[in-house]
C-alpha cells in the first residue's frame, strides 16, 4: 500500500493549518512569508499530483494506488482512496489551478487601510490563503475517495471554507453595499448547497440501510457497485429512483444545473476573481465528477430512466445560461452565466450515455477549468486595475494594455470553443456523442456555441476595442506575477487543443468502465437506410 | 431490628431489611454525600473560604463519582454484570452507566463555569460571579444593595448543583416509576432555584424560575398521576413487571383484579407519564417553557440545564419505552412520530425568527430533541446506541456554546441580543471561530460531533423503517442550518456596532470548559469510533 494519495490530500491540509498559524500579517514582509508558504505548499501538492499521474497506468485496474484505513467501523466506513482516469485528470486540474489562483490573488487579502475606530482583522491574509488550501485538500479528497461516506463528508465540509472565502473577501470593485451583497451571496451559496447536501445525506443513509439489509453494511464504492452490477445487491426500482434523485439533486446544485443555478452568479460576482475560479473551475467540478462516479455507478437503471429528463434540463442550462450571459452588464456575472452554459454541456455529455459524450464531458471539465481560469483571472486583473466590474466602464483596452487584452481574447476564444484551443475538442466530442443517440438534443445544443461566440466576442469588443475610455487610459499592462499566472494557462489551452491524446488516454478506459456499469454501449453506426430515419435508439 | 420487631409484635410479618448494593450505587452516593458536605461547609465555614471550599467539594464529588462510574463500567456492570439493585428500584446497566458518565462530565464543566469570577467587573474590590449576591433579597431593594456592597456570593449554587446532579444520575437508572418520580423531583427542585439566581436582570430570572416551577410542577403531577394509573393497570410500579403484564405473562394481583389489564388505564397512564417526560426533554407541544427559562436563567445554569437535563430525561425516556412498553410499540409509535415531526419542524421554524442568542439556542435545543426522538422511535439496539452517542455529543456542544455566550458582554452584562453580536469575528476572531464551530456542530456539518450524532440517529431511524421521519429530519436540518448560519454571517460579515459588546477574557475555569467542548466536538467528529463502540456496547437495558 502506498501513501501517495493520502500525501496528496494531506499536504494541502497540513499547509492550510500551517498557513493559518503563521504570525499575524502586520507587515508586508510577514504577509509575503504567508503567501510564499501557501504557494510552496500548493506547488508541492502539484508535484504529488503529477507523481500520481505518472504512476497511474491507463490500461490497469479501475481504481489504482488504493489505500484504506478503518475510520468508523460501526457504520462500515473506511477512509479509502483510489484513482481512476477521471480522478487523475481532475486531481491534476485542481493541483495545477490552485497555485495559479494563489499567485493571482496575491494582493486580494491585503488589509485595506482601516478607517479610524474600525476593527481590522490582522490575520486576514493568513485566513485567505489557508482557506484556499483547505478547499484544495477537501476537493482532492472528494476526487480520490472510493468510500461514499468519505466523499459525502468532504463534499459537504468544503462548503464551510468556501463560504468564508466568498463572504469574507470581496474584490473591492463593488458599490457601497458590497459587504451586504457579499454576505448575501455567501449565504445563498451555503444554503443552496447545504440543502442539496442534506437531501443527499438522506439518500446516503437510505443506501446504507438497503445495503445493510442485504448483507452489504459498507460504504465502499467498488464493493457496492460490484454487488449492484452482479445482482447481489438489489435496490428495488422505486427506492433506486428516490436515491438517485437524492444524490443527483446535491450534484446538480453543485454543478450547477438549471434551475438550481441561481447561487452561482451571485457567488462568482461578489467573490474575488481567484475565489470565483476556485468555485467554477474546481469546486463545481466535484458535482459533475460525482454524477459520473456515483449516480451512474450506484444507480445504473435509474440513471437511464432519468437521462432524457436530465438532458432537457441541461439543454435549458446551455441555452438559458448563454442567453443571460449575452445580456450581462457585469464582467464576472457574464463569466458565471457562461459557466452555467458550459456545465450544461458537461451534464449533457454525461447523460447522453455514449463513450464519446462521457469522455468529452470529462475533457470538458478539465478544459473548462483551464480556459475559464484564464478568462476569469485576466478579467480579475482588469477589474482590480479599474475598480469596476461594469462592462460599460471599459473601452479601448487593447491600445493601453495589449498583453492583457491579448490574453483576455484567448480566454474568450477558448470559451467559445475556437478550433485549435482545448475546449473545442471536448465540446465537439460532447456534441457528437449526444448526436449519435439524441440527434435533436445535439442540434439544439449547437445553438449554445453560436451564443457563446456572441457573448465572448461582444465582451471583448466592448472592453478592449473602440475609443479609449476615460479611466482606462492609464491602465498598466500585465505585471510579471500576472504573466506567470496566465502563461501556463494559455499554454495548456493551446497544448490540449492541438494534442489532447495524453489526457484522452488516461480518461477513456475509466469512461468505458463507467459506461459498462450502466450496461450501455454506443449506438451502432447508423445504417445508410436508418440514417434517414434517425439512428437506432437504445 | 427484625428480631426486635418479631419479639415485640408477636406474629406480625417481618419486614425484610432492604438489601442495598452500595458499591454499584456509589456514583450517586458520592454525589449526594458531597452535596451534604457542601451544606455543612455552607453552615460552618467562614464566608471568605466558602466559595473555594464549595468548588473543591463539588469537583471532588463529581470527579469521585465519575471515577466510580468508570470502575463500575470496567468491572462489567454495564454489560455482563448489569443488574437490578436496591430491591429492583434501580438498574445499573450499560445505558445507565453511560449516561451517568456523560452527566458527570457535563456537570464538572458546568461547575467550572459556575465558579467563573473574572467576567463580572469587580465590585468594591470583591470578585463576583453570575449569581445573585443574596438570593433571598428583594430585587432592587435595600437589602440587595447592602449584600452587593458587602461583596456576597451565592456559594449555595454548588450544593444545589450537586443535588441536581444526584437526581439526574438516578433518573436514567430508575427502574420503577416511583423512584423515577423521586429522581425527577430531586433534580428539578434545585434547578428551579438555580434558575432564579441571576445577578443581573434578576426579575427576568425570577420570572423564568416561576414559569419553570409552575409548568414543571404540572408536568410532575401528570407523571405521578400516570404512575398511579399504571399501578392500577399492572399492580406494580416496576418497569419489568409492567412489561410482563402488558405482554400477559404475569399473574394478576388479586387485590387489583378489577382494574388490572384494563387497557384504558394503561394507555392513559402511559400518555400521562410521557407528558411528564416530554416536558423535561422540551418536546413540542410541551416546549413552551424552554425559551423563557433558557433566556432568564443565569447563562452557566442554562448551559448545565440544557445539556444535563436533556441527557437525564432522555435516559429515563429510553428506559421507560424500551423496558416497560416495548410490547406497546404499535400504540405509542404513531404518537411519537407526530411528536418528533412537530418538535423538529416547530423548533427549527421558530428559531428562525429569534433575536436573542439564548432563545435561539433554546429553540435549537427543541429541534435537537426532535432529532433524538427519531432515534428513540427506532426501538432497536442501533437506535439506543445512536441516542446515547447523540446525547454525549450534544451535551458538550451545548455547554460550550453557552459558556461562549457568557463571555460576550457590555456594560449591562451579557449581550445576548443578536444585533450586538455583529462583527464579533473581527474583534475577537478566536471566540467567534469557537462559537462558529459549535454552531456548525449544531447544524450537523461533517467533521463535527453533531454530524456523527445526526448520522447515527437518522441511520437507526431509517433502518427501523421511519424513512419519512428521516426526510423531515434532513429538511428541518436545512431550516435549522439557516439560523445557525445567520449568526455566523452576523459575527463575521457584518460591521461591528460602535458601542457593541466586547469579549471578556475568562479565567482558566471557563476557558477549560470551552476548550474541552471544542476538543470533544472535533474529536467525536473526526474519530468517533471509540465512543460509538462504547455506546453500542452500553446499549442493552437490564430488566
Amino acid at each position: 500500500m502506498s501513501y501517495l494519495l493520502t500525501a496528496t490530500c494531506a499536504v494541502p491540509a497540513a499547509g492550510a493549518v500551517l498557513t493559518a498559524a503563521l504570525p499575524a500579517g502586520t507587515t508586508d514582509a510577514r504577509r509575503r512569508t504567508t503567501k510564499t508558504v501557501a504557494v510552496a505548499v500548493s506547488a508541492a501538492t502539484l508535484a504529488l499530483a503529477a507523481l500520481v499521474a505518472v504512476r497511474f497506468e491507463p490500461g490497469g485496474t479501475r481504481y489504482q494506488l488504493t489505500e484504506s484505513y478503518s475510520w468508523i467501523r460501526s457504520f462500515g466506513i473506511s477512509f479509502s482512496l483510489g484513482v481512476d482516469g477521471i480522478g487523475v485528470a481532475l486531481t491534476l486540474l485542481t493541483a495545477v489551478l490552485v497555485p495559479l489562483v494563489l499567485l493571482a490573488s496575491w494582493h486580494d487579502a491585503d488589509p485595506a487601510p482601516a478607517p479610524e475606530g474600525t476593527f481590522e482583522n490582522r490575520r486576514r491574509t493568513q485566513g485567505f490563503f489557508a482557506l484556499i488550501l483547505a478547499v484544495e485538500a477537501m476537493v482532492i479528497v472528494s476526487f480520490l475517495a472510493t468510500d461514499v461516506f468519505v466523499f459525502y463528508v468532504f463534499f459537504e465540509a468544503m462548503l464551510i471554507p468556501m463560504y468564508f472565502l466568498i463572504g469574507g473577501f470581496g474584490d473591492r470593485a463593488g458599490g457601497a453595499d458590497s459587504a451586504a451583497q457579499r454576505s448575501y451571496a455567501a449565504v445563498k451559496f451555503l444554503l443552496y448547497n447545504l440543502l442539496g447536501g442534506l437531501v443527499m445525506l438522506a439518500a446516503v443513509i437510505g443506501l446504507y440501510v438497503i445495503g445493510q439489509n442485504q448483507g452489504f453494511a459498507t460504504f465502499d464504492l467498488p464493493t457496492l457497485t460490484g454487488a449492484i452490477a452482479d445482482g447481489k445487491l438489489v435496490i428495488d426500482p422505486v427506492a433506486q429512483k428516490a436515491l438517485f434523485l437524492g444524490f443527483f439533486f446535491a450534484f446538480a446544485v453543485k454543478a450547477p444545473l438549471w434551475p438550481l443555478h441561481t447561487w452561482l452568479p451571485n457567488a462568482m460576482g461578489e467573490a474575488t476573481a481567484g475565489t470565483a475560479v476556485l468555485i467554477t473551475a474546481v469546486v463545481d467540478k466535484v458535482g459533475t465528477f460525482a454524477m459520473l462516479r456515483f449516480c451512474l455507478g450506484l444507480f445504473p437503471d435509474a440513471s437511464k430512466t432519468f437521462a432524457p429528463a436530465i438532458l432537457v434540463l441541461s439543454l435549458v442550462s446551455i441555452v438559458y445560461g448563454a442567453l443571460l450571459a449575452v445580456g450581462q452588464k457585469d464582467i464576472k456575472r457574464l463569466v458565471a452565466y457562461a459557466s452555467i452554459s458550459h456545465f450544461g454541456f458537461i451534464i449533457m455529455g454525461i447523460f447522453a450515455m455514449t463513450s464519446q459524450g462521457q469522455s468529452g464531458a470529462t475533457l470538458y471539465m478539465v478544459n473548462h477549468g483551464i480556459s475559464t481560469a484564464a478568462w476569469m483571472l485576466v478579467a480579475g486583473f482588469l477589474i482590480s486595475r479599474r475598480g469596476s466590474r461594469l462592462i460599460a466602464d471599459y473601452g479601448g483596452g487593447q491600445k493601453v494594455a495589449p498583453v492583457l487584452a491579448g490574453t483576455f481574447l484567448i480566454g474568450g476564444l477558448a470559451t467559445l470553443s475556437l478550433p485549435g484551443l482545448a475546449p473545442f475538442v471536448s465540446e465537439f466530442l460532447v456534441l457528437v456523442g449526444t448526436f449519435t443517440r439524441y440527434p435533436v438534443v445535439g442540434i439544439i445544443a449547437t445553438f449554445g456555441i453560436v451564443l457563446a461566440a456572441l457573448y465572448a466576442l461582444v465582451l471583448y469588443q466592448r472592453t478592449m476595442t473602440g475609443p479609449v475610455k476615460e479611466g482606462v487610459r492609464h491602465l498598466p499592462d500585465l505585471k510579471l506575477r500576472e504573466l506567470a499566472v496566465v502563461t501556463p494557462l494559455v499554454a495548456l489551452t493551446i497544448l490540449l487543443g492541438v494534442y489532447p491524446k495524453p489526457l484522452t488516454d488516461i480518461v477513456n478506459p475509466a469512461v468505458d468502465a463507467t459506461l459498462s456499469q450502466v450496461h450501455q454501449t454506443d449506438p451502432a453506426p447508423a445504417h445508410p437506410v436508418a440514417a434517414t430515419t434517425g439512428g437506432e435508439q437504445k | 431490628m427484625t428480631g426486635w420487631l418479631a419479639a415485640a409484635g408477636g406474629n406480625s410479618p417481618s419486614i425484610p431489611a432492604p438489601h442495598i448494593e452500595y458499591g454499584q450505587l456509589s456514583p450517586m452516593l458520592v454525589v449526594f454525600g458531597a452535596a451534604l458536605a457542601g451544606i455543612l461547609a455552607e453552615a460552618f465555614l467562614p464566608r471568605r473560604m466558602r466559595h473555594t471550599a464549595q468548588l473543591v467539594i463539588a469537583l471532588l464529588g463529581l470527579g469521585g463519582a465519575f471515577a466510580a462510574v468508570v470502575v463500575l463500567a470496567a468491572q462489567g456492570h454495564g454489560t455482563t454484570k448489569a443488574g437490578l439493585l436496591a430491591m429492583g428500584a434501580v438498574a445499573i446497566d450499560g445505558p445507565a452507566l453511560f449516561l451517568q458518565g456523560v452527566i458527570l462530565l457535563t456537570a464538572v464543566l458546568a461547575v467550572l463555569t459556575f465558579a467563573e469570577g473574572r467576567l463580572e467587573p469587580r465590585l468594591n474590590g470583591n470578585t463576583v460571579d453570575a449569581f445573585a449576591a443574596q438570593a433571598a433579597a428583594v430585587a432592587g431593594g435595600e437589602q440587595e444593595r447592602e449584600a452587593t456592597r458587602a461583596g456576597l456570593r451565592t456559594s449555595e449554587v454548588f450544593p444545589l448543583t450537586l443535588f441536581a446532579v444526584g437526581g439526574m444520575l438516578l433518573f436514567p437508572a430508575a427502574n420503577d416509576l416511583l423512584t423515577m418520580f423521586v429522581a425527577l423531583e430531586v433534580f428539578s427542585l434545585p434547578l428551579y432555584l438555580l434558575c432564579a439566581l441571576a445577578r443581573r436582570r434578576r426579575l427576568l430570572s425570577q420570572e423564568a424560575a416561576v414559569k419553570y416551577f409552575l409548568l414543571g410542577a404540572f408536568a410532575s403531577a401528570f407523571f405521578l398521576f400516570g404512575t398511579a394509573l399504571l399501578y392500577g393497570y399492572a399492580g406494580s410500579v416496576q418497569l419489568g413487571d409492567i412489561a410482563d403484564v402488558v405482554s400477559g405473562v404475569a399473574p394478576v394481583t388479586p387485590a387489583l383484579a378489577t382494574t388490572t389489564q384494563n387497557d384504558a388505564l394503561l394507555l392513559i397512564g402511559l400518555a400521562m407519564v410521557s407528558v411528564g417526560l416530554l416536558f423535561k426533554v422540551g418536546a413540542v407541544p410541551f416546549h413552551s417553557w424552554t425559551p423563557d427559562v433558557y433566556q432568564g436563567a443565569p447563562t452557566p445554569v442554562t448551559g448545565f440545564m440544557a445539556a444535563a437535563t436533556k441527557t437525564a430525561a432522555f435516559g429515563a425516556f429510553l428506559r421507560l419505552f424500551y423496558v416497560a412498553f416495548p410490547g406497546l410499540r404499535w400504540d405509542w409509535r404513531p404518537v411519537m412520530w407526530g411528536v418528533a415531526i412537530l418538535t423538529m419542524v416547530v423548533g427549527a421554524v421558530l428559531a428562525v425568527t429569534q433575536q436573542d442568542v439564548k432563545r435561539l439556542l433554546a429553540y435549537s435545543s427543541i429541534a435537537h430533541a426532535g432529532f433524538i426522538l427519531t432515534g428513540l422511535i427506532a426501538t432497536s439496539r442501533q437506535g439506543l446506541a445512536a441516542v446515547l452517542f447523540y446525547l454525549l455529543a450534544y451535551s458538550f456542544v451545548t455547554l460550550g456554546a453557552f459558556a461562549v455566550v457568557t463571555l460576550v458582554r457590555d456594560s449591562k452584562g451579557e449581550a445576548t441580543h443578536l444585533s450586538s453580536w455583529a462583527g464579533l469575528g473581527r474583534r475577537s476572531p478566536l471566540v467567534a471561530a469557537v462559537f462558529a464551530l459549535f454552531l456548525l456542530a449544531f447544524a450537523g456539518i461533517p467533521l463535527t460531533s453533531g454530524f456523527t450524532g445526526k448520522f447515527a440517529v437518522f441511520q437507526a431511524a431509517a433502518a427501523g423503517g421511519a424513512t419519512p421521519l428521516v426526510i423531515v429530519g434532513v429538511l428541518s436540518s436545512a431550516i435549522a442550518a439557516f439560523f445557525y448560519i445567520r449568526v455566523i454571517v452576523l459575527m463575521f460579515f457584518s460591521d461591528p456596532q460602535p458601542n457593541g459588546p466586547a469579549v471578556t477574557v475568562p479565567s482558566p475555569l471557563t476557558a477549560t470548559a470551552i476548550g474541552v467542548g471544542v476538543l470533544v466536538t472535533l474529536g467525536l467528529g473526526l474519530l468517533p469510533q471509540y465512543f460509538l463502540d462504547l455506546a453500542s456496547k452500553a446499549s442493552v437495558f437490564v430488566r
